[in-house]
């Protein structure tokens, strides 16, 4: 704090969601209290983790899609996909008896998981094809999948919603382990997973590289082809993942509306938290902190008893708000202010 | 090239020839299949029922041309369609209804134009803040679905212009009205020379003096008034406004333009080309609900396969001529 006074990036979304956690401490009774239920931890924060799961899986991931200056608005329909083929495994494939109440068919605990993040993997590979090695644009190449995906998904439940019940699978989305909900900890897998991934390997240098200029990357020696698949298979990775969860919760799949519009929530989640769209740079903390501002402030508002038709007003305000802060224009009108205050001090930047 | 073609294209036309071609083959091959498929009722049909979507695909254009994505579309239309149900039942004059609907979607656009210039944030962001601002306005409005009893529009569907056994609506006119107006800025007009200039190089348009502020603004505008025009064209079909219409409809928009030839780096596209890119979407679904043995579903495959066909032939294309640098 001594040399130049810079503000970091994330202190404008943590500044944000103190302001919302603030306006529950004083306008919300027992917002903060946890208690111990049925042996794990109970209360509106930890509800707020657990809900926040899917989208912060998701928005994990695609900070480093954006990073490497691309976009994923696959992700939805991949989720819906990965939960579709999810709950059709746990039916054996057989989606005949769908109207009765629940599946007397235990599929093995692996194949519900694995089976949808195989597919998962296999159309993030199709997109990171079509961006590095086809070299379309992210956006483009991406809406390809969103469009199709949705379509596929409903081909295979055939547009029914699919219901099961299993013990096993259930757990991924609505269990607890070490009191914690198991979703969450999930998320906080993929948020290690991916840190292991490029702080331990050069990855996370090469995805900022080939944010900032990918041609200059490539002849430079970093093989930009095979970083841009890396970031869109994680991507699909942790869509179907976060299918998995979502299925699991809701112990069912509804292929035409799950995750629809998810893609937008994380990307959101991720511009919040201060990673620029432009490429380049990234902040994972930041991405975590947006998905948790968006959630708390759902939560909040169903708290308070306001009506969910102003969920979405609420949101594009805070959003606005959120921007505006963290634009450039406001950075300069910070940065001057910053100037004058250095200058005085006689230290230079 | 130094001799004067009469019949030679371009190689810049070469995106909206293929279009054409593939809108083309994609017509005679309904027509081969199946009987009355091309009758005038079935094209005239065409026009009206992707009318909404058209019109909404003008805007878009513009705002991709820029350079630029607005993916407020889809809740702009339905929030439209809400205020003038909302007011036409509260009983309100027509005239009134129709200037604060059209009022409001332009406002948002100048809104959001604004935020997008002053503010420099992406447009992306900006536009899905205003997509969440009009989708809650219109649940705030009514969270069921508002009919409409107004005469004015329950008649309005009868108006049209017999050819063949088919008719010329009033949505269509409204189409290829938009079309026309958004092929005359596009190629006739100051503005539209700018949105070009602005989406090929913002910086080399900025140093060459051009209003790229007010270009960009207004770009945002325009796709807020065409929704705007095609919410209020979409209560004629539904005769009713409700809070989830239109879902997803921006971006069926942008896979029009995109289709069409326009390119999502900005700096070239055709109004005409999305058009067509907007019928051949339309013809998919035509086409399966002739079939009627595939399932709804499919239409969103076809499409996704669609798009992905004509984005390899321009990369072709593209690559073929190699006089365009690559971005990126």
């Amino acid at each position: 704090m001594k040399k130049g006074r810079q503000i970091p990036r994330i202190a404008w979304p943590l500044f944000a969601l103190g302001l919302i956690l603030f306006f529950n401490l004083v306008f919300t009774d027992s917002f903060f209290a946890i208690t111990i239920k049925d042996g794990h931890l109970f209360g509106s924060l930890i509800d707020i983790l657990r809900r926040s799961a899917p989208t912060l899986i998701m928005a994990v991931a695609m900070t480093y899609v954006i990073a490497t200056g691309g976009i994923d608005i696959s992700v939805g329909s991949v989720l819906a996909i990965s939960g579709s083929i999810a709950s059709l495994v746990v039916w054996g494939g057989n989606t005949q008896y769908l109207t009765s109440a629940g599946s007397q068919y235990y599929a093995p605990m692996l194949s519900i998981i694995l089976i949808p993040l195989v597919a998962s993997i296999l159309l993030g590979a199709f997109n990171g094809v079509m961006v590095s090695f086809i070299g379309l644009q992210p956006f483009i190449a991406t809406l390809i999948l969103m469009t199709a995906g949705r379509g596929l998904a409903q081909l295979l439940t055939g547009g029914k919603v699919l219901n099961f019940r299993h013990a096993g699978f259930e757990f991924v989305g609505r269990g607890y382990l070490f009191g914690l909900p198991f979703p969450f900890l999930l998320a906080l897998g993929v948020i290690v997973l991916g840190t292991v991934i490029t702080r331990l390997t050069p990855m996370g240098l090469y995805i900022q590289a080939v944010g900032g200029n990918r041609s200059a990357s490539n002849f430079s020696g970093v093989n930009t082809r095979l970083v841009l698949l890396f970031v869109y298979i994680f991507s699909g990775f942790a869509a179907g993942l976060s299918g998995l969860v979502m299925t699991s919760d809701i112990t069912g799949a509804d292929a035409g509306f799950m995750g629809l519009y998810m893609e937008l929530d994380a990307i959101l989640a991720v511009v919040i938290g201060g990673t620029p769209m432009e490429g380049g740079k990234y902040n994972v903390g930041g991405t975590v902190v947006g998905v948790l501002i968006i959630q708390t402030l759902t939560t909040t508002i169903l708290t308070k008893g306001i009506p969910t038709e102003y969920t979405l007003l609420v949101k594009a305000i805070v959003v606005v708000v959120v921007l505006i802060i963290q634009s450039n224009k406001m950075r300069e009108v910070m940065g001057k202010r910053q100037g004058k205050m250095i200058a005085k001090g006689g230290a230079a930047v | 090239m130094s001799r004067k073609r009469l019949f030679q294209i371009s190689r810049r036309d070469m995106p909206l020839v293929a279009t054409f071609i593939v809108f083309l083959l994609l017509y005679a091959f309904g027509g081969f299949s199946y009987r009355n498929f091309m009758t005038p009722r079935v094209f005239f049909n065409l026009l009206t029922d992707n009318a909404v979507l058209g019109i909404t695909a003008v805007g878009m254009t513009f705002v991709i041309i820029s350079g630029g994505i607005d993916l407020s579309v889809g809740a702009v239309i339905s929030t439209t369609a809400m205020i003038v149900a909302v007011l036409t039942q509260a009983g309100m004059n027509n005239v009134f209804v129709i200037a604060i609907a059209l009022l409001f979607g332009t406002t948002l656009g100048f809104l959001m134009g604004g935020m997008i210039q002053y503010f420099k944030t992406p447009p992306f962001i900006v536009t899905l803040a205003g997509m969440f601002f009009a989708r809650g306005l219109g649940y705030v409005l009514s969270l069921g679905s508002v009919p409409i009893t107004h005469p004015f529009y329950t008649n309005a569907s009868s108006i049209g212009i017999k050819i063949g056994n088919g008719k010329l609506s009033m949505p269509a006119m409204a189409l290829l009205a938009m079309i026309l107006i958004g092929w005359f800025i596009s190629r006739r007009t100051r503005f539209g020379r700018n949105v070009f200039a602005v989406g090929g190089n913002e910086q080399s348009a900025i140093l060459m003096g051009l209003p790229v502020t007010q270009t960009k603004i207004a770009v945002y505008t325009f796709s807020g008034f065409c929704s705007a025009v095609a919410g209020f064209i979409y209560t004629f079909y539904t005769l009713s406004g409700y809070g989830l219409a239109a879902m997803g409809l921006e971006m069926e928009a942008i896979a029009s333009a995109v289709i069409g030839g326009t390119l999502m780096t900005g700096g070239y596209g055709t109004i005409l080309g999305t058009l067509l890119g907007t019928l051949i979407q339309g013809l998919i679904k035509s086409i399966i609900a002739f079939n009627g043995q595939f399932s709804v579903f499919w239409i969103k495959l076809f499409t996704g396969g669609m798009l992905l066909g004509f984005i390899l032939l321009q990369k072709i294309f593209v690559y073929g001529t190699k006089s365009r640098r690559r971005k990126r």
